[in-house]
């Protein structure tokens, strides 16, 4: 099993608040605290969790477009935070994001061709070229360039555009590409296109896909691994079918239970998980999900619970599994 | 009050979007040339740039010279078709030349805040805390005194002339054009396709140069035309006060200050140059007035 | 709340103190002797000595600077030249008589000007609204000082219906509002035109929300409707009438010299032809922290109406 392409560990952001007379700090919020995980080369990595988990935050630390308090990102042996801004410009061109929002995405000002061709530019190809390779690739996700070319984004459907976002991330021939909620803010048909899109890409491509959404349907679609985070912390990681059949945490299993389905058998009377998601400004101490969780312990309160293997490439940060082992014998 | 009355959007032909995809600076021509309240303007406001630029050839006599037979003549005069000032010098020559006076006092500042204050905005909103703060809080302290005042303040205390009018009335409009461009900035600096460019690998200049400005410059642009009128008024008045262009050179505030004990005897001729200011400062107002409203990005 | 009270007056002090670096650099930046400026020509040589060292001349100028603001904040802004009278004396009551055309002048722009915004916007694309939107245009475009001499041509010389000059002679209130009547009306053009401006763009802000719609779909009465549009746009508009306040205590420089109305405007015009840098230095300054309260006072009143805005 060779060195995944991606290793992450004790990845930490805390954000001040602050408040007060002198703008003092007054709280932290810890959008993201102590995470870790590998990716490995060719897979796909679905992180969910729902809003405020630390998704984005998670994101934008790995293309270092915001610098963590604590951790390290390895991208094939090397070290992303700390490479020299020479480095990191090649470093760019390995690691790609698109981005969640097509509508503030796109520069207004600029056709889309030229907006998919900045990227080369800006590491050094020659004009033309650019803007060849630029009409290219938007061919190639579906945007016809003789007809979409010098369009403008606010001329084009959201779908479009998040094509576009594609067609841009893509243009450096990337290796790895964070994806962060790419569907989200698409309608359901169009969603399932630019999906298969990216699967296809992906194979063409020889790509490396961390996608990152709030919606299970999309992960269990696209996923060849899953990470689950609450409140900036993962709490359960293992292959989408493993996930999918026997989540283990239980906040995992409330996120399962919660997809809404078609089927009216599998209808519920209560919903399986109660309350908003609490404040990461100042969590639960020791586990953060005890507050909401069904099973809590008192020793649930006193410390984080450590990773605990359940199965074959499958973690749970749970306290109700350190029995296991001992049980299983 | 009918229902739904004041909620009914506008539709005015400006807010229309041409139906083939068209760069965002044709869309705003576009939109300008169908709007008839603004062309009128800018054809007034040709009309009097022109009028002004031309002064040497239109002008039928020397604006200096005049007799004082002549003084206050009526409008209609033969031979003096706008009258004559208190010294007997023709009004349609010191109008025409007096123009250029104006239009060069109360443009100049406002491009050179333009400039200035675009750089100054742009690089509070953009490179870091500390250098937001000097920049804003300096602009502040400049803030703290109303317009007219802070321009008879520095003109008060450098004397008067052309060029010291110009210098505080730069002063004057700097910190407002920097407040404009440091908003904008900032308000564009979050919007996520500065975040791709970074991501994309782009360093701070390129990012401000094919991303930053374009989006940016436009606002301050409207910003910066809404206050030529003000410009232009506050030149005349520090003139009309005697501390801006000095006689016996021919601009309108000072014609106006000069013109003013002979209201008396002649009621018509001291009201034409502060029409004309009155004049110039509509037009710009309304161009501007369009201006904004072709360049609202919709969609 | 109160933390972005203790902010905002705490921001006001450095303001302050750099407004009056700018009027003291106002000496300096004077061609010639600084003491020049301040001392008549014919002053005698004991007397040179002594404002010398009252004013700390022979020293370095920061020091010169912090002898100067101390006697300020003792209230001692120097002597006139022109008339040997201490400035803060002057200064006094030609700010009291400033301050009355002021409020009578804004009184006059902003209950019209608020009036012909709303009217405006729930007008909007109406006939009326294209007239006040006109009016509104034509008030910003105007010079001030000019249409005060038009209004003494049509008003005092040709009907003569009402006085040019200044302050009443006789005691009583007809003779005072007869007096300042085209003042007022000169002075209160150009905020009426921004004031009108303003508020009907943020009449229409609000009217636009699609809540409005949806309110005005459930068939709340127009008049709530008319309430909710005011309360929302009340911050704007608040802001808009304290800037306007203070351009008309500083514009009425302009209308106090076409009207010799004894304000402080006429004060300055009178330095400006006198160069009489103490008195000028004196009105600034006074003018400037007027100015500078004014804003913060506007501040905090929003915070009142709108608790967002204190929690930035």
């Amino acid at each position: 099993m060779s060195a995944p392409l991606l290793r992450v560990r004790g990845l930490t952001k805390h954000f001040p608040l602050r408040g007060g007379l002198l703008g003092r700090t007054r709280a932290w919020v810890r959008a993201v605290d102590g995470v870790s995980f590998d990716v490995n080369a060719g897979e796909t990595l679905g992180i969910v969790g729902e809003s405020g988990c630390g998704k984005s935050t998670l994101a934008r630390l790995l293309l270092r477009l915001v610098d963590p308090d604590a951790g390290t990102v390895t991208f094939e042996g090397e070290d992303v935070l700390r490479a020299s801004p020479s480095r990191m410009k090649r470093l760019r061109r390995d690691l790609q994001l698109v981005f969640q929002d097509p509508y503030a995405s796109l520069n207004p000002r600029l056709p889309i061709e030229d907006a998919v061709a900045f990227s080369l530019l800006v590491h050094g190809t020659p004009r033309g070229e650019a803007r060849e390779r630029a009409r290219a690739l938007l061919g190639r996700v579906g945007l016809d360039p003789r007809m979409h070319g010098r369009r403008y984004a606010h001329e084009l459907s959201g779908g479009q555009r998040q094509r576009v976002n594609i067609a841009r991330a893509l243009v450096l021939d990337p290796r790895l590409l964070v994806l962060d909620e790419p569907v989200s803010a698409l309608d359901k048909s169009v969603q399932a296109q630019v999906l298969n899109l990216l699967q296809d890409l992906k194979a063409e491509r020889a790509l490396t896909y961390v996608l990152i959404s709030h919606d299970l349907n999309v992960i269990e679609y696209v996923s060849d691994r899953v990470l689950v985070m609450y409140l900036g912390e993962v709490v359960e990681t293992g292959s989408a079918e493993a996930l999918a059949q026997s989540p283990r945490h239980p906040y995992t299993q409330a996120l399962f239970a919660s997809a809404p389905s078609m089927d009216p058998d599998r209808r519920m009377e209560q919903p399986p998980i109660a309350g908003d998601p609490p404040n990461p400004i100042d969590p639960p101490s020791g586990c953060r999900f005890r507050t909401r969780c069904p099973f809590a312990m008192p020793r649930c309160a006193e410390a984080s619970p450590p990773f605990v293997p359940v199965d074959a490439g499958h973690e749970v940060a749970c306290y109700l599994y350190e029995m296991e082992p001992a049980a299983r014998g | 009050m009918a229902p739904l009355a004041g909620v009914e959007a506008a539709t005015d032909a400006v807010a229309a979007v041409p139906a083939a995809p068209m760069s965002y600076w044709r869309t705003v021509g576009w939109r300008l040339g169908r709007d008839r309240t603004t062309l009128a303007a800018g054809g007034g406001l040709l009309v009097i740039v022109l009028a002004a630029l031309l002064a040497p050839w239109l002008a039928p006599y020397d604006p200096s010279a005049g007799s004082i037979r002549l003084r206050l003549a009526w409008p209609g005069t033969p031979g003096h078709w706008l009258g004559t000032d208190e010294q007997g010098r023709d009004m349609l020559s010191r109008l025409l030349w007096g123009g250029r006076m104006t239009l060069v006092a109360g443009l100049t500042p406002v491009l050179v805040a333009f400039v200035v204050g675009s750089a100054l905005g742009i690089a509070a909103g953009f490179v870091g805390r500390t250098t937001s703060t000097l920049i804003m809080r300096t602009m502040d302290i400049f803030y703290a005194f109303p317009s007219v005042l802070l321009a008879i303040a520095i003109s008060g205390a450098l004397g008067p002339g052309l060029a010291n009018t110009l210098i505080s009335l730069s002063i004057v409009f700097i910190p407002r054009v920097v407040r404009v461009a440091e908003s904008a900035t900032v308000q564009v600096k979050g919007l996520e396709y500065i975040a791709a460019a970074r991501v994309s690998g782009a360093g701070m200049g390129a990012i401000v140069r094919h991303h930053l400005l374009a989006n940016v410059l436009g606002p301050i642009l409207v910003f910066a035309s809404t206050q030529v009128s003000l410009s232009i008024i506050l030149a005349a008045g520090l003139s009309f006060l005697g501390l801006g262009v000095t006689p016996p050179a021919a601009e309108w505030g000072l014609m106006l200050n000069t013109l003013r004990q002979s209201i008396y005897v002649n009621a018509l001729v001291p009201a034409l140059p502060g029409l004309a200011i009155f004049a110039t400062s509509m037009a710009f107002n309304l161009l501007s007035d369009g201006l904004r409203d072709a360049m609202e990005v919709r969609g | 709340m109160w933390v972005y009270v203790g902010r905002r007056l705490l921001l006001a002090i450095p303001t302050l103190l750099g407004a009056s670096v700018i009027v003291f650099a106002m000496v300096h930046l004077a061609p010639g002797d600084p003491i020049a400026a301040v001392m008549p020509a014919e002053s005698s040589a004991a007397e040179i000595e002594a404002t010398k060292r009252a004013y700390g001349f022979d020293r370095p100028l920061p020091v010169q600077y912090l002898v100067w603001l101390q006697r300020v904040a003792q209230g001692d802004l120097g002597r006139s030249i022109a008339t040997r009278r201490p400035v803060i004396l002057d200064v006094r009551d030609a700010l009291a008589n400033s301050l009355v055309l002021a409020l009578s002048s804004s009184l006059l722009a902003f209950v019209v000007g608020i009036a012909l915004g709303l009217l405006s916007a729930f007008r909007q694309g109406r006939l009326l609204d294209k007239l006040c939107a006109a009016l509104a245009v034509i008030g910003v475009s105007v010079p001030h000082y000019w249409a005060g001499i038009i209004l003494i041509i049509v008003f005092s010389v040709q009907l003569n219906w009402l006085p040019a000059m200044g302050a009443a002679d006789d005691p009583g209130l007809l003779p005072f509002l007869r007096h300042i009547a085209l003042p007022t009306v000169a002075l209160a053009l150009i905020p009426l035109g921004v004031i009108t401006r303003v508020v009907r763009s943020a009449a229409l802000d609000i009217l636009n929300q699609e809540f409005v719609t949806a309110l005005r779909a459930k068939g709340l009465a127009a008049r709530r409707v008319f309430i909710h549009v005011l309360k929302n746009s009340a911050p704007q508009i608040l802001t808009v009438l304290g800037l306007q306040f203070g351009f008309q205590l500083g514009g009425s420089v302009l209308v106090e010299s076409v009207f010799s109305w004894p304000g402080t405007g006429y004060l300055l015009n009178l330095a400006i032809f006198q160069r009489d840098i103490p008195v000028l230095q004196g009105v600034i300054l006074v003018l400037a922290t007027f100015f500078v309260l004014l804003n913060l006072a506007v501040d905090l009143l929003q915070t009142l109406i709108d608790p967002r805005i204190a929690r930035h």
